[in-house]
């Protein structure tokens, strides 16, 4: 059996055939198993805001330095207020721009005066790391208008995103690139403040 | 003091004295002001993602330079083509699409879309899977030659190649059919993509990484200027899919355009040990002592396969602790067990998330169970390529020339010039060439 006297090499190229032939079907096979479900887009990851628990991984985990999660700001969830849960610490006594009351390790927050009394916040992206605090802030004391998303102008999407393997609310998601974000808006129904609330006093 | 003011404070100080605990979802606490100063809210900034369309061009480039390299590789026999198309591999599936998805991690992506029908997956990633499959089918390790962006990298700094010793090298050569068994268990149970966060040449492409993986690149990519190519050959689990494809394909390297003529000139050309000397004529042993010890690992192979697969099915659980659920299962209950135990990040994030203790617990017993037979699987696998391994070394094979390896043989073109009958084709071939366009 295992001397194989000579063989006819067209013996031995037809079984070769056969087993090129299995391989062949088995490759394809698989792919096709896998295909059965595949999409023409290729796909992204994605926090899911709804998910996170704000645990600061995202700081440090990014093969990118600084990370390609930043902070985003939904603009219509915002309530504009003058004491921000994202924005001021929790000891702020006198809810100002200085620096001792300011949560943000990055100053990548910039608070501008809107009309009495509401303020703007504006996330400066180039100096913001992904920390989470502000989001933290905002979720706990706030709308949560202020949440982590990855930015794919920054992002190299690993196949293995290595904030999603450390992420402990498993909170990171694959979603088609066509549609790469999670937008946070206010229900239609929701109710409005008047300006100046109650008149100023 | 404001209204807003107030209700903030208040908010801050109740809050402050809580724990600490996530928001579930926008809680729209303070309604929308309506803005009487003509103020325009902005809108976030959304950049879009890298375009579907590239992909679809990487897809392209990569069947047209499997294309090429097979042809530079068989039919052009030209090692400075395939030394080109290892430069252009460098640049555009190295640095300038820097890694992902690439081939070699394609394949965690496919056996997790087999394993779990809600795993996402696009046709581009099965391509990037299939193609260099094909294409090994049909003429060897195209892929490997000049292709694939991790192999490239070390193919150019292939300068002192040293010898492993024969024993050496077969054991090594183990390891990727071994890690091929690991990631796809890791992948197809939802745990990690292992082979994509140790890849220690893609933080190189980005030039930029954790500090770790770029040491390890470093050190791989010194390590190749004497063992040439060690990813490729020791570790590469792709590689190994590659190497069962291309042992199986209708056309391969050669190292002679002609006939070999013994002259072992081509004995060291090959850096990664994958010339195969012809078997010597007579052989080693008697005939009965070989179909005995064909017989012995004939017997053994299904003993191995069945003690490796309970052995798998034994380690399941140990498999399982790779899975972010499990581990967290498991420090819950350590905690619950123990009040007084720290509670780590991630257990204090399942808390903060309500779910019950007893959902996590059938969740992480469902990926055990899944690990067990996983396991058993991945045990029978191994079994199942050391039995084999055994047997195909029972078996004489006769070579009566110099030949490649025809699961090692990495395509790359570096044997052709030390064959004295290739000198004489090129030498030939300038005046063969005039009289090209008459027939």
């Amino acid at each position: 059996m295992n001397a194989a006297p000579d063989a006819a090499p067209e013996t031995r190229t037809s079984r070769r055939d056969v087993l090129r032939g299995l391989a062949a079907v088995a490759a394809l096979g698989c792919a096709g198993g896998a295909a059965r479900r595949a999409s023409a887009a290729r796909h992204v990851w994605q926090i899911d805001p709804d998910r996170c628990v704000q645990c600061g991984r995202c700081a440090t985990h990014c093969v990118m330095t600084p990370s390609a999660v930043k902070c985003v700001h939904a603009y219509s969830v915002c309530g504009y207020c003058d004491l921000c849960g994202g924005y001021h610490r929790p000891s702020t006594v006198n809810p100002d721009s200085s620096a001792e009351n300011q949560l943000c390790p990055m100053d990548a927050i910039r608070r501008t005066f809107v009309e009495d009394p509401y303020y703007e916040y504006r996330i400066v992206e180039a100096l913001c790391i992904g920390c989470g605090r502000c989001v933290k802030g905002c979720a706990a004391f706030g709308n949560g208008s202020l949440y982590l998303q990855v930015r794919h102008d920054r992002c190299v999407n690993c196949n293995q995103c290595t904030i999603a393997a450390a992420c402990p609310a498993g909170a990171f998601v694959r979603l088609p690139a066509e549609q790469p974000y999670v937008i946070r808006e206010v229900r239609p129904d929701a109710e409005r403040r008047p300006a100046a609330a109650e008149g100023a006093e | 003091m404001t209204r807003a003011r107030r209700i903030a404070s208040a908010a801050v100080a109740v809050a402050a004295l809580a724990v600490l605990t996530a928001a579930a979802g926008p809680a729209q606490r303070f309604p929308q002001p309506e803005f009487e100063s003509g103020y325009r809210m902005p809108t976030m900034q959304t950049p879009p993602a890298r375009s579907s369309l590239w992909q679809a061009l990487d897809v392209a480039l990569l069947a047209g330079a499997l294309g090429l390299g097979a042809w530079l590789a068989l039919r052009r026999r030209s090692r400075r083509g395939v030394s080109l198309l290892v430069l252009f591999s460098i640049a555009y599936f190295g640095f300038w699409r820097r890694g992902c998805v690439c081939s070699v991690g394609s394949l965690q992506n496919v056996a997790a879309a087999l394993a779990d029908p809600g795993f996402p997956i696009s046709w581009m990633v099965i391509a990037f899977f299939a193609l260099p499959l094909l294409a090994a089918l049909f003429w060897g390790r195209a892929f490997c030659g000049g292709v694939c962006p991790l192999g490239a990298i070390q193919d150019i700094v292939v300068l002192r190649p040293v010898r492993v010793p024969r024993g050496l090298q077969r054991a090594l050569e183990f390891v990727p059919a071994l890690l091929l068994g690991l990631v796809v268990l890791l992948a197809a149970g939802g745990a990690d993509f292992w082979l994509c966060r140790l890849d220690p040449f893609v933080p190189i492409y980005r030039l930029h990484g954790d500090a770790t993986m770029l040491t390890a690149g470093g050190v791989l990519l010194l390590l190749g200027v004497f063992v040439a190519r060690p990813y490729c050959r020791f570790l590469c689990p792709y590689g190994a899919l590659l190497g069962w494809a291309a042992a199986l394909s209708r056309r391969r390297v050669t190292i002679t355009p002609s006939e070999c003529i013994q002259c072992r000139l081509c004995e060291n050309a090959c850096p990664f040990g994958q010339i195969r000397e012809p078997t010597p004529v007579r052989p080693p042993e008697p005939r009965e002592r070989g179909m005995l010890r064909l017989a012995l690992a004939l017997f053994a192979l299904p003993l191995l396969v069945a003690a490796a697969a309970l052995a798998g099915r034994g380690a399941g659980p140990w498999f399982a602790r790779a899975h972010r659920t499990v581990r967290l299962a498991e420090r819950i209950a350590a905690e619950e067990r123990n009040p007084a135990a720290r509670r780590t990040l991630d257990s204090e994030a399942f808390r903060s998330m309500g779910r019950s203790n007893e959902e996590l617990y059938a969740e992480a017993a469902d990926r055990v169970r899944f690990f067990r037979a996983g396991g058993g699987w991945f045990g029978g696998y191994v079994g199942l390529l050391f039995g084999g391994n055994l047997v195909a070394l029972s078996v004489r094979r006769r070579r009566t020339d110099y030949e490649p390896d025809r699961l090692g043989c990495l395509s790359c073109g570096r044997c052709f010039l030390s064959c004295p009958k290739e000198r004489e084709r090129l030498k030939r071939r300038p005046a063969a060439d005039p009289a090209k366009p008459s027939p």
